[in-house]
């Protein structure tokens, strides 16, 4: 590999399993120059709080950061459709030299009045750090005004990475939480957080616990709606799946209204069944019967699901994967479902993973994987020749890295359209990375025509 | 012909793009180029993003990362590693910086840091290193565009190089496809023509064996240095600011400038084809000829599915102004023509583009949303949309065809290679245009025939 491709203040970023113990440097500034592929605090509330559909979300700042932001994710709502528009001040120069207070309180004054939602979020972009507009107080009173929570985002890009965004994301929901009546939640009750109800996701887990008679009191935050998250606090437990988004909330539940929270994952056939078990072992004191309705569950599930995995495992096997996602505790799950194809996964990325999440990578991978944190576009593409990858797993910013190089690619980010979560999602994963892997272009791409011809 | 200005204070769904990522893009047709942005990483990765979805293409935009610290005490430190760490590991010809909302609002002085770094580092093999100021909250992605264009012109030619007879294109933000059409027609007048930029191959490359750290293809840097050597310029824009890289050109060098529309419709390209006429010195070639009679053929043909259709028209002023010229040829009513950008120009130039031949005179909105948008097409009752992706949800809510171009083209395949320039590309325009009226016919029709 070219000595350049790695920068120096980035090798402690990068492990390989079974080379010398792991001391894995995360959670640090994106390094100048380096074209990270993370993005910015702003980024990371953004993607927690846009998918709540009653919701107005307005962006405080100049133009491109609302537009950028601008329904390009598959979160799905099965009602209002208000998070699917972009709303900014779209700042300009006089406000930037005299303060955007005024545009601001006034923006909100109109688009409040127009769609008459049920709460407005206002997020902070890098300018209005900078000129010092008192957001909260703005916020407050249009609160007043208005009679509905107007609740501000501090989510300045530059003050941190995308995790700070998380924090900022959850702190403005937990404003939210306990609004609302709950005498009639079930003891039998979870909410869903850290699911973006992509391509309809939230409704096939859903589906999953009606049949566990498991009352879901609010998804936090995919098809997300304001007065569910008001009334969160009446259920018996959180459900939290991707690694950090919503934890914060989790934890301030915890804290205030003493509910219990379980980490889960949706992902993979393992983990999907896993964290049904573990609801159901959760509430069997209360109705005993719940394990048995899981356990049909997952068993006709996996008799639909099985036969159909074997055929495309067949094809599969041997076929090596390099993943690079947004939070690591989706890598987990994907590993496990990459080994019931058969596919070995020889490198793991993320965004926005911890030690802990890199020490729990290099337990469950085989030797010799190569994990990486905050990753660049050089770094990607030579690991990915270095271990003549098959699959490639990421976001649309991946997506052409992946395939310049004639390597099959599968976006696994909050842009897809595919659910991919479940047992049907699992089987939609399946047949996503068997058509890629096995498409027959692949023969024709300058890479595998060569390999082919020597 | 009415000017609305905005009635809300507020903006929904917007029309335009912020500045430095027009001037990102156009950065990316440079050789050897990588663009780099100065503010914080989240600007720079969401319009990668947002442009790969439209290329499908690798874009490396680099950025100072700034963060809390930088933006109080000043990202110079942070300019210089960044481009430091870039000159490492892309091994760049030129690096093109461009500012963002945030370093401008904290006075970061750029050429300034960008002196010491020259200072400083002097005794490394530098790059060309070229600035360009785009605050977004002072105009739109052409602005980045043009002020790009702008500044590589002036701070890459400095000195009055030979003349030997090239032409210049400054072509304005179009396709991949556009760009190589331009080439092939100034080949066949026997021209070298130095197009800049020119993502005709950085933005639409082929599959490869390796990731190219920087794609291949590019206005050279030297040729970008001999531009001030040019035959002419030739601009494509009406709507071009008033100093730009053709006007700097010709006040400082004498290249004569040719400010002239982009070349859509049959008028417009004919301005195109003159002006390489008599630039050449050479009539136009017969191919051309043959292109153009048989777009009037086709016009013949195609007129009565269209005739009278009422369309709105949005996007980028100038690919505006050059569709309001060519459906004022072939009788469709431009009912709304409307950019995100405000003070360009574009109402005076759609008057003088449609000229003697226009209908009917369109209701022009200058920095409109497209709430604006929608909120007059109610009325207006459009058989048409014509621009990019965005208005998808309109076309989809008022159930009529949009006919997609410009950028940006996120839901469907080939945005980079769509023609519209010449007589070659109006064909094409024209040939979907009538298509999505017989199809919107067709499916609207009880009956259904399938022989129109
Ligand atoms: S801060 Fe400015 S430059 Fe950055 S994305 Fe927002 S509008 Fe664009
Ligand atoms: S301006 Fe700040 S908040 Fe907006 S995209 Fe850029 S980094 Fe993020």
């Amino acid at each position: 590999m070219n000595e350049y491709t790695i920068l120096e203040e980035r090798k402690d970023q990068i492990h390989r399993t079974g080379e010398g113990a792991l001391d894995m440097a995360c959670n640090r500034e994106s390094l100048a120059g380096a074209v990270s592929q993370r993005a910015c605090v702003f980024c990371g509330s953004r993607v927690v709080l846009y998918p709540i559909a009653d919701a107005l979300h307005l962006v405080h700042g100049p133009i491109g950061c609302a537009v950028y932001t601008w329904d390009i994710r598959g979160a799905l709502s099965s009602g209002p459709e208000l998070h699917r528009l972009s709303f900014s001040t779209d700042l300009q120069e006089t406000d930037v030299i005299f303060g955007g207070e005024k545009k601001l309180e006034a923006a909100l004054d109109e688009l409040i009045d127009r769609h008459s939602p049920k709460a407005a979020f206002v997020y902070s972009t890098c300018i209005v750090g900078i000129i010092g507009d008192d957001l909260e107080a703005v916020c407050r009173k249009m609160s007043e005004k208005k009679g509905i929570p107007v609740l501000p985002v501090m989510s300045e890009g530059f003050k941190g990475s995308k995790r700070e965004g998380y924090l900022a994301a959850c702190k403005a929901m937990f404003k939210l939480v306990g609004n609302e009546d709950v005498s009639d939640v079930s003891p039998l009750s979870v909410n869903i957080l850290g699911d973006f109800n992509l391509a309809g996701e939230i409704w096939i887990i859903r589906e999953y616990f009606k049949k566990m008679w498991v009352e879901v009191v609010a998804n936090i935050t995919g098809d997300g709606r304001v007065k569910d998250i008001g009334r969160s606090h009446g259920a018996a437990l959180n459900l939290v799946q991707c690694s950090g988004a919503t934890l914060d909330l989790a934890k301030m539940m915890k804290e205030k209204y003493g509910k219990p929270y379980m980490r889960v994952s949706y992902l993979g056939i393992e983990d999907m069944a896993d964290s049904l078990y573990q609801v159901a072992d959760f509430f069997k004191d209360v109705d005993p019967d719940i394990v048995k309705r899981t356990e049909n569950l997952v068993r006709d599930e996996l008799s639909k699901l099985m036969p159909e995995l074997a055929r495309m495992r067949k094809d599969l096997e041997g076929k090596k994967v390099a993943m690079y996602v947004g939070g690591s505790f989706k890598a987990f799950s994907l590993l496990k479902a990459f080994r019931h194809l058969g596919m070995k996964v020889v490198m793991v990325g993320s965004q926005t993973g911890t030690k802990e999440d890199y020490a729990e990578l290099e337990r469950i991978s085989d030797p010799g994987t190569i994990l990486v944190d905050d990753a660049n576009p050089l770094e990607l593409s030579a690991f990915i020749k270095e271990k003549d990858v098959d699959i490639f797993v990421g976001g649309v910013k991946e997506r052409p890295i992946a395939f310049k190089m004639g390597v099959g690619f599968c976006d696994h980010n909050h842009e897809r359209k595919e659910a991919l979560e479940g047992f049907e999602g699992m089987l939609n994963f399946a047949r996503e990375i068997h058509a890629s892997a096995m498409s027959p272009v692949w023969n024709f791409v300058p890479r595998r025509s060569k390999k082919a011809g020597e | 012909m009415t000017t609305k200005s905005k009635n809300f204070t507020s903006t929904t769904n917007a029309c335009k793009l912020c500045t430095p990522l027009g001037a990102s893009l156009a950065f990316r047709g440079v050789e050897g180029s990588i663009p780099f942005l100065h503010g914080s990483q989240g600007c720079a990765t969401y319009m990668r993003r947002y442009v790969i979805s439209h290329f499908r293409e690798p874009v490396d935009i680099a950025s100072s990362a700034l963060g809390e610290k930088h933006a109080v005490y000043g990202g110079g430190p942070n300019l210089k590693k960044g481009i430091l760490n870039v000159m490492k590991k892309y091994e760049p010809k030129i690096v093109g910086v461009a500012t963002t909302c945030l370093t401008e609002t904290i006075g970061d002085d750029v050429p300034m840091y960008l002196n010491e770094f020259n200072k400083e580092f002097g005794d490394l093999d530098l790059p060309d290193i070229v600035q360009v100021s785009t605050p977004s909250y002072n105009g739109t992605h052409m602005d980045g565009w043009h002020g790009a264009v702008r500044s590589m012109v002036e701070q890459l030619c400095t000195e009055k190089a030979e003349d030997d007879g090239h032409v210049n294109i400054l072509p304005n933000m179009v396709s991949c496809e556009d760009v190589r059409h331009l080439f092939d027609i100034c080949e066949d007048f026997g021209l070298k023509a130095t197009i800049l930029p020119d993502i005709s191959e950085t933005l639409d490359g082929p599959a490869l064996e390796d990731y190219v750290k920087i794609p291949v293809g590019g206005t050279p840097v030297e040729d970008i240095k001999k531009m001030s050597g040019a035959a002419a310029t030739i601009e494509l824009g009406r709507c071009v600011p008033a100093k730009s890289g053709g006007t700097s050109l010709a006040e400082r060098f004498g290249v004569a400038n040719h400010r002239i529309g982009l070349p859509m419709g049959l008028r417009e390209s004919d301005i195109f084809f003159e002006t390489l006429e008599a630039v050449s010195g050479k009539k136009m070639p017969a191919r051309y000829e043959r292109e153009r009679g048989r777009l009037i053929d086709a016009y013949v043909d195609g007129h009565k599915y269209i005739f009278g259709k009422r369309a709105v028209v949005y996007g980028e002023e100038d690919l505006v102004t050059g569709l309001c010229a060519f459906l004022a040829e072939i009788g469709v009513d431009v009912v709304l023509a409307g950019s995100g950008a405000k003070k360009k120009g574009m109402a005076e130039a759609i008057s003088a583009v449609t000229e003697g031949v226009g209908r009917t005179t369109p209701e022009i909105h200058e920095g409109v949303d497209f709430h604006d948008i929608a909120e007059r097409a109610g009325e207006l009752k459009p058989d048409l949309l014509i621009g990019h992706s965005k208005g998808y949800r309109y076309a989809k809510v008022w159930g009529i065809p949009l006919i997609r171009l410009g950028f940006p083209v996120h839901d469907r395949f080939g945005g980079q290679r769509i023609p519209t320039l010449g007589y070659r590309g109006t064909q094409h325009l024209f040939d979907r245009i009538v298509n999505a009226m017989l199809e919107k016919k067709q499916a609207d029709n009880p009956v259904g025939y399938g022989y129109m």
